[in-house]
This record gives C-alpha cells, sequence and structure tokens, in this order.
C-alpha cells in the first residue's frame, strides 16, 4: 500500500530525514518509535503533503503512485488520513459541519454526491457511539477548548467517519489518560481490517499494548536503524533508546 | 468650477426646490456656512490619514436627479429581504419611490423625511431631535444637513414593538453620470420600544455615485434598536456614512455593518451614553478585494457610568483592497464602573492589501474596565494544512476559515433570513458554495 525508500526531507534548508525505509502493506500495522527529535512526526507530516516539508531525495508510493506529486487533499482523497499529534484549534466551525465538508470534498473529488443528510447523521452516530462521543460534543466549535483527550477522540472519530486506506496515528496517546486510552484504542482496533492500514507513531510502547502492531521500526536521527515484530517495542521499553543510540 | 463651490452655488436651487418655512431651514443655512469654512477633510485631518477624498471630489456631479425614475420590482427583489414581511422606505437616484415602498403610520411612523419636515403635527418631534446629537464639526455631516430634505423618518412610540423589521434602501439607476446623494435619516425609538432596521445603498449599474448619508438615532429608556447596514455595493459607488446613537438608561443598541463592496467606504459610527446601564454592540465584517477601500472610524462616549459597549470588527483583505480600523472609545470621568471592549482582527489574504488598525483609549475615570486588541495576520498556515489533510480543497479551506474568522459577528444576527443573506454574500465573494449555514 505505502513503500517508502531512502527518504531524504528538510525544512528551512535543515535536513531531518536522512533515509527512511517502510513497506506497508493492507491489513498490517506499523508502529513507528524513537527518541524525541528523531524525525517521527517530520515523517508523519511529509507522508500527508505539509507543504514546508521538501523531499530531497527517495520516494513515497502510495497504492503505486508518487505521492510527491500530490497536495494534501488529493493524499486524503485517496485515502490517506493522519491524526495530528496537536489538532488546531478551528472556532466558528462545529466538529458536525466539518466533518460533513470533509466527507462531502473527498466525495465531490471522486465525482460523487454529496452524502445524504439522513445517511450522515446515521453514520456520525455510529461512529460517536464507538468513541464514547457525546451528541453535545459534536456542535462545538472544532477542538476549541476541547481537552487533550478530546481533541485525539475527535481525531479518531473523523478517522471513522473518513474510512481511510492508511491511518497515520502521529502521538495519539499523548495527553491521554488510561481510560481514553483505552476507549481511543478500542475505537483503532474496530476499524482496523484487511483493507486498511496502521501506522502508530509512538514514543512508548504503551499504546502498543493495546493496539498490537505487526511490526516495529525504529527511527533515530532521521533514519530506520532496526525493524522487527512487536517484541522489539518490549525491548526498547526495557533497554530505553539508549541501547539504540549505542548500536548506531 | 470646484465642486465644493458647485455645493455652496447651488444651494440656491435647493432652496427653490423645498419649502423655506421648515423647521430646519436656519439649520440648513448654518450648516452650509460650517461646509464653506471647513471644505472637505483632507488627510492632514488626523481623522482621514488613511482616506483620502482627493479623487472623489474633484469629480463633478449632479446634486439633483433630472427625472423621476421607475424600476420594475423583480428587478431589484434580490436587493429586499423578500422572504419576509417588513416596512421599507425606498429611494430611487435620492427620489422617494411610492411603488416600491410600504410605509406605515398605523401605531408607528415609518415614512419619510420630507413627510414629517412639512407637517405640522411633527414639528416638535422635529424641534427636539433634527441634528442634535450630530458633530458640528464635521464638515460632511454640515454638508448633508446643508441639503437636508429626504431621508428616512422612524418614530417608535412608547413600549411598542415594531413587528416588522424596516428595510431602508437607496437604489442609484446610472441615469446621471455621477451622482451625490445625501440621504438624511431621523430614527427615534422611545422608551421601552424596540425595532430592527436594515440599510443598504445599491447602485444597479456601474456608474458614479456617492452617497454622503447622515443618521440620527435616539435610543430611549430601555429602548432596543438592532441596525444592519448591508454595503456591497458596485465599485463604481461610494459612500459616506455618517451616524450618530444618543442612548438613555438601560437602552440597548446594536450596529453590525458588513462592508462587501464599493469603491470606498467610510462609516463614522458614534455612540453616545447618556444614561447608566447602557448597552452598546458595534460589530463589522469587511471582506473586500481590487482597489476597494473601507474605513471604520468608530467612537463610543461613555458619558455615564455603568455601561458596557463591545466593538468587534473582522477584515479581511486580498488583491490591493486597504482597510481602516480606527476605534475611539472616550471615558468620562464620572462613568465609573465602565465596560469597554475593542477587538479588531485583520487576515491579508495577499501582500498588496493594506490595513491600518488604530486604538484609541481615553479614560478619565478609574475604575473600569476596558481592553482592546488589533491584529494584522495571514491565514493560519496550520489550520490550512489541517484541513487539507482532511480532503478539504485549498479554496475551500480558506473560505471555511474565513467564515470561521467573521462568525463572532454573524452569530449576533438576529434575523435568520438576513444571517442566510450575509452567509450566502460571503461564500459568493469567496467563490464557494458551502454545504451548511454557519
Amino acid at each position: 500500500m505505502l513503500t517508502i525508500e531512502n527518504l531524504h526531507a528538510q525544512v528551512e534548508g535543515k535536513q531531518i530525514l536522512n533515509g527512511i525505509d517502510l513497506d506497508v502493506k493492507a491489513g498490517e500495522v506499523h508502529a513507528i518509535m524513537g527518541p524525541n527529535g528523531s524525525g517521527k512526526s517530520t515523517l508523519s507530516s511529509v507522508i500527508a503533503g505539509h507543504q514546508d516539508y521538501e523531499v530531497t531525495k527517495g520516494n513515497m508510493l502510495f497504492q503505486g503512485e508518487d505521492l510527491a506529486k500530490l497536495s494534501p487533499e488529493e493524499r486524503a482523497h485517496k485515502g490517506i488520513f493522519l491524526s495530528f499529534q496537536y489538532p488546531v484549534e478551528i472556532p466558528g466551525v462545529s466538529v458536525t459541519n466539518f466533518i460533513k465538508t470533509s466527507i462531502n470534498a473527498s466525495r465531490k473529488a471522486k465525482g460523487m454526491e454529496d452524502m445524504t443528510a439522513n445517511l450522515m447523521l446515521k453514520k456520525i452516530r455510529e461512529k460517536s457511539s464507538l468513541l464514547e462521543i457525546d451528541s453535545r460534543f459534536l456542535s462545538r466549535s472544532l477542538n476549541e477548548g476541547f481537552s487533550g483527550g478530546e481533541k485525539k477522540r475527535n481525531e479518531i472519530f473523523q478517522m471513522a467517519m473518513l474510512e481511510p486506506k492508511l491511518s497515520i496515528l502521529d502521538e495519539t496517546d499523548s495527553g491521554l489518560d488510561i481510560d481514553a486510552l483505552k476507549i481511543v484504542a478500542n475505537g483503532v482496533n474496530k476499524l482496523r481490517s484487511n483493507d486498511n492500514a496502521i501506522i502508530v507513531i509512538t514514543h512508548y510502547q504503551r499504546l502498543l499494548e493495546y493496539i498490537v502492531p505487526d511490526f516495529v521500526h525504529v527511527i533515530f536521527d532521521g533514519k530506520t536503524v532496526k525493524s522487527g515484530t512487536k517484541d522489539l517495542a518490549i525491548e526498547l521499553e526495557e533497554k530505553g533508546y539508549d541501547w539504540i543510540k549505542e548500536m548506531v | 468650477m470646484e465642486f465644493k463651490e458647485k455645493l455652496l452655488d447651488s444651494h440656491l436651487a435647493f432652496e427653490e426646490r423645498i419649502d423655506l418655512s421648515d423647521a430646519i431651514h436656519q439649520t440648513r443655512l448654518e450648516s452650509l456656512k460650517t461646509f464653506e469654512q471647513k471644505g472637505f477633510p483632507s488627510r492632514k485631518d488626523e481623522a482621514w490619514k488613511y482616506t483620502s477624498l482627493n479623487a472623489m471630489v474633484l469629480k463633478d456631479y449632479a446634486l439633483f436627479p433630472q427625472t423621476e425614475t421607475t424600476i420594475q420590482l423583480k428587478k431589484v427583489k434580490k436587493y429586499f429581504l423578500y422572504e419576509i414581511d417588513t416596512y421599507k422606505v425606498v429611494f430611487i437616484d435620492g427620489v422617494y419611490s411610492p411603488f416600491l415602498s410600504d410605509t406605515t403610520h398605523d401605531g408607528l411612523d415609518v415614512c419619510l423625511m420630507s413627510a414629517a419636515l412639512s407637517k405640522a403635527k411633527y414639528r416638535s418631534l422635529i424641534d427636539t431631535y433634527f441634528n442634535k446629537i450630530i458633530n458640528k464639526e464635521d464638515s460632511l455631516t454640515a454638508l448633508n444637513t446643508a441639503y437636508a430634505q429626504e431621508g428616512a423618518y422612524v418614530y417608535i412610540p412608547k413600549s411598542v414593538v415594531a413587528e416588522k423589521p424596516i428595510e431602508i434602501i437607496h437604489f442609484s439607476t446610472g441615469k446621471e453620470k455621477a451622482l451625490w446623494l445625501q440621504p438624511r435619516n431621523l430614527i427615534v425609538v422611545d422608551q421601552n420600544a424596540q425595532v430592527q432596521i436594515l440599510e443598504r445603498h445599491q447602485s444597479l449599474k456601474e456608474h458614479v455615485v456617492v452617497t454622503n448619508s447622515v443618521t440620527e438615532i435616539y435610543a430611549h429608556q430601555d429602548a432596543f434598536v438592532d441596525y444592519y447596514k448591508i454595503q456591497n455595493d458596485l465599485s463604481t459607488a461610494s459612500l459616506i456614512d455618517n451616524t450618530y446613537i444618543s442612548q438613555e438608561k438601560k437602552s440597548n443598541v446594536r450596529v453590525h455593518t458588513f462592508s462587501l463592496g464599493g469603491k470606498l467606504t467610510r462609516n463614522n459610527l458614534n455612540f453616545c451614553l447618556n444614561g447608566q446601564h447602557c448597552h452598546s454592540t458595534l460589530k463589522g465584517v469587511t471582506l473586500l478585494e481590487d482597489q476597494q477601500h473601507v474605513d471604520h472610524y468608530t467612537l463610543v462616549d461613555h458619558a455615564s457610568p455603568k455601561c458596557e459597549s463591545h466593538q468587534d470588527y473582522k477584515g479581511v483583505f486580498s488583491e490591493g483592497s486597504k482597510g481602516v480600523f480606527n476605534g475611539k472609545i472616550h471615558v468620562d470621568q464620572l462613568a465609573q464602573k465602565t465596560n469597554a471592549f475593542q477587538q479588531n482582527n485583520n487576515i491579508l489574504l495577499d501582500d498588496k492589501a493594506t490595513v491600518n488598525t488604530k486604538p484609541q483609549l481615553e479614560i478619565f475615570a478609574d475604575d473600569v474596565k476596558c481592553s482592546h486588541g488589533c491584529t494584522v495576520g495571514q491565514m493560519d498556515e496550520d489550520a490550512l494544512f489541517y484541513m487539507r489533510s482532511r480532503g478539504i480543497p485549498k479554496k475551500e479551506a480558506k473560505a471555511l476559515m474565513t467564515y470561521a474568522f467573521a462568525n463572532n459577528v454573524l452569530e449576533s444576527v438576529e434575523l435568520p433570513i438576513l444571517k442566510k443573506r450575509i452567509n450566502k454574500l460571503i461564500a459568493k465573494k469567496l467563490g464557494v458554495n458551502l454545504g451548511f449555514d454557519l
């Protein structure tokens, strides 16, 4: 589904990624771990198409198509979803109106009619209950005044609504207490299928107890330095990142 | 001949058209003198530093339209709130249009200024209110007063709630190549009375038109006045709006100004709070492109204690358009426990647009809460990326951001149909079609 080869990227002239390799197939969950500043979040921004990041070398193929040529919205229309580490507050636009606009924009790009109001409502009800989201919450301005947990839950709610092929969860566990973490992880697990794939970016092993990955990759200094199964995450938790740093 | 000279000379011709024995003629003559002395403001005047009328007053204008013009309703229907029942006072090239209007004397007066000036029964009201709260030093107001004759006259008696909104609409047809209009409105809302008013100036085809309008609004004790100004004129039309509001105890006056089009628009909006516990709201959305220019010049004079004023102006500018905001709050020494807030936030969509924003606080009381904040910035790139990553194309994302930005102002619009209309106007300006109303 997603193939990344020797990816190099920079922001404002500063080289952040120095050779990332990743091969994600449908039905798989990949975890990307690494110490702070190793380039994990940069990788997610580059995949989603943030304009500040410039790919200087290597390539990214999504279902065989070169991502570099696509705008962020086109990537979303193809089925890439990024759950933000710090979701942006948009005062004046309700969660419901935002998700409606988002869904219908993707449908329009595919030449489909707007989703009917009934179907939209049904879907919103279904997915919000999956994430234990109160209906009052849906009429609030997007992310404005939301707690950290509410923001993350809202991100996964949008993921559930948009049904992406590839979801990238960037530090979705940060700022979540254990109850919220369970709700979010449970939501993500229910969305797993043989047709979609998930990349979980995290600093800690904690989230991976709930969203169990098929593969774990360790990034250090903008490079993929080690890949393995979920046991690698446990090993990292025990030995810490210094173990990786020494290895490099 | 310079246009100023023409304005002075033409007054004789004006006098031939009106009743010289009416209540205000002496005031007209005095005002003409004021204008003669002061002339048009120039950029040397601090209040006109960022808005120049030079090019405007170098032109020649017709002051009196040659003939009365009729317009078919279907051609102008869209400029009215046709979905709901309203009172209407409509002018075409400055001349009253009985055909398009819907006035009343049934329990309240919604009629013509010229009628109020000519009839004896209005005399005491005219004597009490006409030209009483204007700034006597202001030359454009003086010019308007010198030629005051036509406009809307609204009187809402004690405890009457006007059941229908009042629309005051000025059309210009382009029959005159260049037209100078000077409507004069007087609105008196007596104790505990309520009214909603919508004012609009609209050219029906591209032609040079300048409107120098003066509106006096009196809100007596416990009165409520909800006033909306829709400024979405063609790029050949200019407007100088001078609005003076006087508030008595516990009255509530709200003015929303939507500046979405026009060549040059200057909004002089003056509030004077004369009684305790007044509420004043001044809100505006400005959305400009091309070479358009809008200057909001507000003054809130807290002359009494325990009043509250809120100003919130949002501006979005692109392609060489210019915005000016000058917001002055004056708190008198007597006006303890004043709450006065002012916000002016602007977004520049490209580097050709400019905004000058200036808060001016003059506080002479010591127990007050006053705040002000101005921002000028670009569109939040992180928010744009967030929306685009959710599949919303750049143009729609920008439009959504603009809506969201203006939403604070829109949400206090109490006429649902008007809110919907403004939503649509904004969407049209932004070239998008949003699937929902905010």
